[in-house]
């Protein structure tokens, strides 16, 4: 029986422990991973980890109660473990007051989406990682293998989706902190594609060679890379999108939504669902639209609305998490050509990579955070040297709104390398962006 | 010895590697959430698998699994091996080097009011009674009472005979209240989501959990109508619920010995810090001190053995100023020929132990708040961690509190918002002025430090004493 099949049994045997008055929700995340550490171009920890986790919601009436379970996929086992679970929520019942909140979908849309794995022995990737990489002082990590996420609910609707895919997410050091970050994510690891990106990186580490340069604080131009400007975008991930904040007043977007403010016409951001990797439903059964225009030339237009938030508000759900956070960001690109990017830059700072950004007023949706990896001084579009690491303390008002210069036509697909508690499904496709006035502080 | 049962199938199994070891980890943990008068559905979570290490042929490999039964600990043995073969041909280091423990012991959390002992009923109510607490304004637009609590029994043991027993119970209270007038917000919360320990409902009252509620509901009403925090060079005076995160960031990981070895430059970076500054260099003023004591009861990050078997112990890794002593396990040390301390931990049985920080204290010195305040012709209070931010080599930082109170000819004056600083730690520890004594310590911790490739959160806890900055950047919010 293989993951997919055994997930639905175990449903089905919770399906048949319900009792007249119940129903339940349920929720699967696992993987089977292999992660390998890399540094100084060697490998420092190799291992595969296998893990499923069943989260279901029993509710009777409109009460509820949550609980999250690992499975070693023994049907004998894990169904005993389930039930004791089940009649210990039970118990509690008689404790919990009716949520007002309570919303689930009680009509079954089911899909179902396997792929076939088209994933290299991962000691092969490792073997053709190193020996290319030789005479490079390459750090990071190769996680790749299958990832699972199945909903079911007893009126029953059955989700499911299998992916299998990797990323290769590495850096190239030259010295101390000075390095370029790449990262090669996909379905199928092909040697050459590899070895191309090899080739920028050390492109970009000639550029490194240059002794480095010091920026005093203050103003200047600035070309972020895709991946820069997903650092800066994903800030509004912490709620910025989201109805609840929004609703709460803890928004960074605040003032788009009461008092009208605008960002650059320029900028549009969408959750693109159907462009990104994740599942196309959510843990309360509801489906993902394709698409949700969040920010449209500027304006808010959307935002990110749970089940619960929508009932608590008297709004309609669009598929969102519990977190409102985006799964997939999707910003539009713009009119300039990536190769004139250093032309239309002039003077300025290419900056590879932003880390470390965190609100230093979330109110003024005002953001600190340092440049980091390949980051570049720019005179009359050519890069002259590279330049030491620097902060920056500046709104997204003025970075996305009055200060946002031109995004380029390109858009680069990123999979979210991020593997906190399970690997990630989230996605960004973005362009990079010219900004004036880009506030260096520290 | 609890693990017994599972010794007893890895014995029918009788792995045969050069070296091998196996940590199960059974944790059991409830969340619950009053938020504006609202229970929210309760969350039980339980998780429980197995972590196997294996070093066979010069290589070392890992692999987890939630399945511990017979066949599910050979599967793991399997895949760990292949993994070990694998690395050996390219490993970064000899694995003679990988840590073999022979020690055996126990551990218990001293807990004197265990959370459970407690019904589902009077847990909820507690909640419900601070809740409203919170809510003491019209003003106030969103408020929330929580309790995390975790049960986590775990099970070490290896090819050497190293069996360890450690069993931990985690309580984290919190109370969050938002309040919102004209276009502005502001947030106070416990301690900013700090207060975290090894403890049972006696945190509640140590905390004045009840109290705290009325004061934080009244303190964010009182943040939202505040003047914005005054920019300039100032003096500072961190509560210990902002020295947490400044101990934190600025110490704690610029010595972490893995991020100096490189292991972390991809993802959570490396250090300024680097091997030959241990046992010289000036890292703060002389009044810094500072401690690695897992063997500290009650802070969040206590134990007895780390996940590879080292036994805890107090080290003072900067003692008068001066850097002793990074935070690096055996393997670490062993990489680095340096001394380091017991640190080698993992989040839990899904992730490979690497150099955490378990509890990291700064030592109390001899003054009093009011001495420090008297002491202060203009500077501000802050208290609270809201943001943090610091460069990859653990340097540039920016930090913002929730709230700042200024300090004027002496006296702790107006209430102002949006309080923030920045420096840079190579200096910012030189101008530690004074350092608080007993009667300012403050105990925290956090369920929430991220680093590592996988990634991993893990439980860090950090005691302090009000500590005073000299001439420090402190700025405020857009006006």
């Amino acid at each position: 029986m293989n993951t997919r099949e055994y997930f639905f049994a175990l449903t089905e045997r919770l399906a048949a422990g319900m009792k007249a008055d119940e129903h339940f929700t349920c929720w699967f995340s696992g993987e089977s991973s292999d992660f390998v550490r890399f540094n100084h171009a060697a490998v420092r920890q190799a291992g595969s980890v296998k893990q499923g986790f069943l989260r279901a919601s029993l509710i009777q009436g409109q009460k509820q109660s949550v609980f999250t379970m690992g499975i070693c996929e023994d049907i004998e086992k894990d169904g005993e473990a389930l039930e004791r679970l089940l009649n210990e929520q039970r118990v509690k019942m008689e404790f919990i007051p009716d949520d007002p909140y309570l919303l689930i979908s009680t009509v079954p849309h089911s899909s179902d989406s396997v792929e076939e794995s088209q994933l290299s022995d991962p000691r092969q990737v490792v073997e053709y990682t190193l020996a290319m990489a030789q005479g490079l002082d390459l750090v990071g990590i190769y996680a790749g293998g299958t990832i699972y996420r199945g909903f079911a609910n007893s009126f029953g609707q059955k989700n499911w989706l299998t992916k299998h895919n990797f990323n290769l997410d590495f850096s190239v050091y030259l010295r101390a902190d000075k390095a370029v970050k790449a990262s090669y994510a996909g379905f199928v690891f092909d040697p050459l594609h590899f070895e191309r990106e090899l080739t920028l990186v050390k492109e970009k580490l000639r550029a490194l060679e240059q002794p480095s340069r010091d920026l005093s604080p203050g103003k200047y131009r600035a070309y972020l890379t895709p991946a820069a400007l997903h650092d800066l975008v994903s800030m509004l991930g912490w709620g910025g999108l989201s109805e609840k904040a929004l609703r709460t007043k803890q928004s960074s977007l605040n003032k788009m939504r009461d008092e009208g403010k605008t960002l650059s016409a320029l900028f549009s951001l969408y959750e693109h669902t159907g462009k990104g990797t994740g599942p196309l439903f959510q843990a309360q059964g509801f489906i993902k639209p394709d698409c949700v225009s969040l920010i449209k030339e500027g304006e808010l237009v959307g935002s990110l609305i749970s089940p619960r938030t929508a009932k608590e508000y008297g709004t309609h759900t669009n598929g969102a998490d519990g977190s409102e956070t985006p799964e997939a960001y999707d910003v539009a690109p713009g009119n300039l050509p990536r190769e004139d990017v250093l032309k239309a830059l002039g003077t300025g700072i290419y900056i590879g990579n932003l880390w470390y950004l965190n609100y230093s007023d979330r109110q003024s949706a005002r953001i600190t955070g340092m440049t980091r990896f390949a980051t570049f001084w720019v005179e009359d579009g050519q890069i002259v040297a590279p330049l030491n690491v620097m902060r920056f303390d500046d709104s997204l008002y003025a970075l996305l709104g009055e200060n946002l210069e031109a995004l380029t036509k390109e858009c680069d697909f990123m999979l979210d390398p991020s593997t906190y508690e399970e690997r990630s499904t989230g996605s960004a496709h973005l362009p990079g962006a010219i900004i004036n006035n880009f506030n260096l502080t520290l | 010895m609890p693990g017994s049962s599972l010794l007893e199938r890895v014995n029918t199994l009788n792995p045969q590697f050069d070296f091998w070891s196996l940590r199960h980890v059974e944790a059991r943990s409830e969340h619950l959430k009053v938020r504006q008068d609202v229970l929210e559905p309760p969350y039980q979570c339980v998780d429980i698998g197995i972590y196997v290490t294996v070093v066979q042929d010069g290589g070392v490999g890992y692999a987890a699994s939630p399945d511990s039964s017979k066949a599910g600990l050979a599967d793991a043995f399997e895949r760990a091996a292949a993994w070990a073969r694998q690395s050996a041909r390219q490993a970064l280091f000899d694995a003679k080097l990988f840590p073999k423990s022979t020690l055996s012991g126990r551990y218990k959390s001293h807990v004197k009011k265990s959370y459970l002992k407690f019904s589902l009923s009077d847990r909820i109510d507690r909640l419900k009674e601070a809740a409203a607490l919170l809510k003491s304004d019209d003003r106030i637009v969103d408020w929330t009472a929580s309790f995390s609590h975790t049960q986590s029994k775990e099970f070490y043991c290896n090819s050497e005979g190293a069996r360890i027993q450690q069993d931990f119970e985690i309580f984290i209270p919190n109370l969050t209240a938002t309040a919102h007038e004209a276009g502005q917000t502001q947030t106070r919360t416990l301690a900013g989501h700090g207060v975290g320990r090894q403890a049972g409902f006696e945190l509640l009252d140590q905390i004045n959990f009840k109290e705290s509620a009325v004061r934080i509901g009244q303190e964010a009403v009182e943040l939202v109508l505040a003047d914005n925090c005054p920019s300039g060079e100032l003096d500072l005076l961190l509560a210990p619920d902002q020295m947490m995160l400044q101990i934190h960031e600025s110490i704690g990981h610029p010595l972490e010995l893995d991020r100096i070895l490189g292991d972390e430059r991809n993802y959570a970076g490396t250090s300024f810090v680097t091997q030959n500054m241990f046992g010289n260099y000036q890292y703060g003023s002389e009044h810094l001190n500072v401690t690695f004591d897992p063997a500290r009861a009650g802070e969040i990050a206590s134990y007895a053995f780390d996940d590879e078997g080292t036994p805890a112990e107090k080290v003072f890794l900067i003692e008068k100023g001066i850097l002793k002593r990074p935070l690096g396990g055996p393997l670490s040390q062993a990489r680095a020929d340096m001394e380091g301390v017991s640190n080698t931990r993992a989040s839990s049985w899904n992730r490979p132990p690497i150099d955490r920080m378990a509890n990291l204290n700064l030592e109390a010195g001899s003054h009093s708040m009011e001495d420090m305040i008297s002491s202060v012709e203009r500077g501000v209070f802050m208290e609270s961690n809201i943001s943090w931010s610091i460069d990859d080599s653990r340097n540039k930082f920016q930090f913002g509190c929730e709230r700042g109170q200024l300090i004027e000819n002496g006296r702790l004056t107006k209430v102002v918002r949006n309080p923030n600083y920045r420096g840079i730690s190579a200096t910012f520890w030189r101008n530690l002025a004074k350092v608080g004594n007993e009667s300012t310590v403050g105990v925290y911790g956090t369920p929430n430090c991220g680093k590592g490739e996988p990634n991993q959160v893990i439980r860090v806890g950090h005691a302090s004493p009000a500590c005073l900055f000299n001439q420090v950047d402190v700025f405020g919010g857009h006006q």
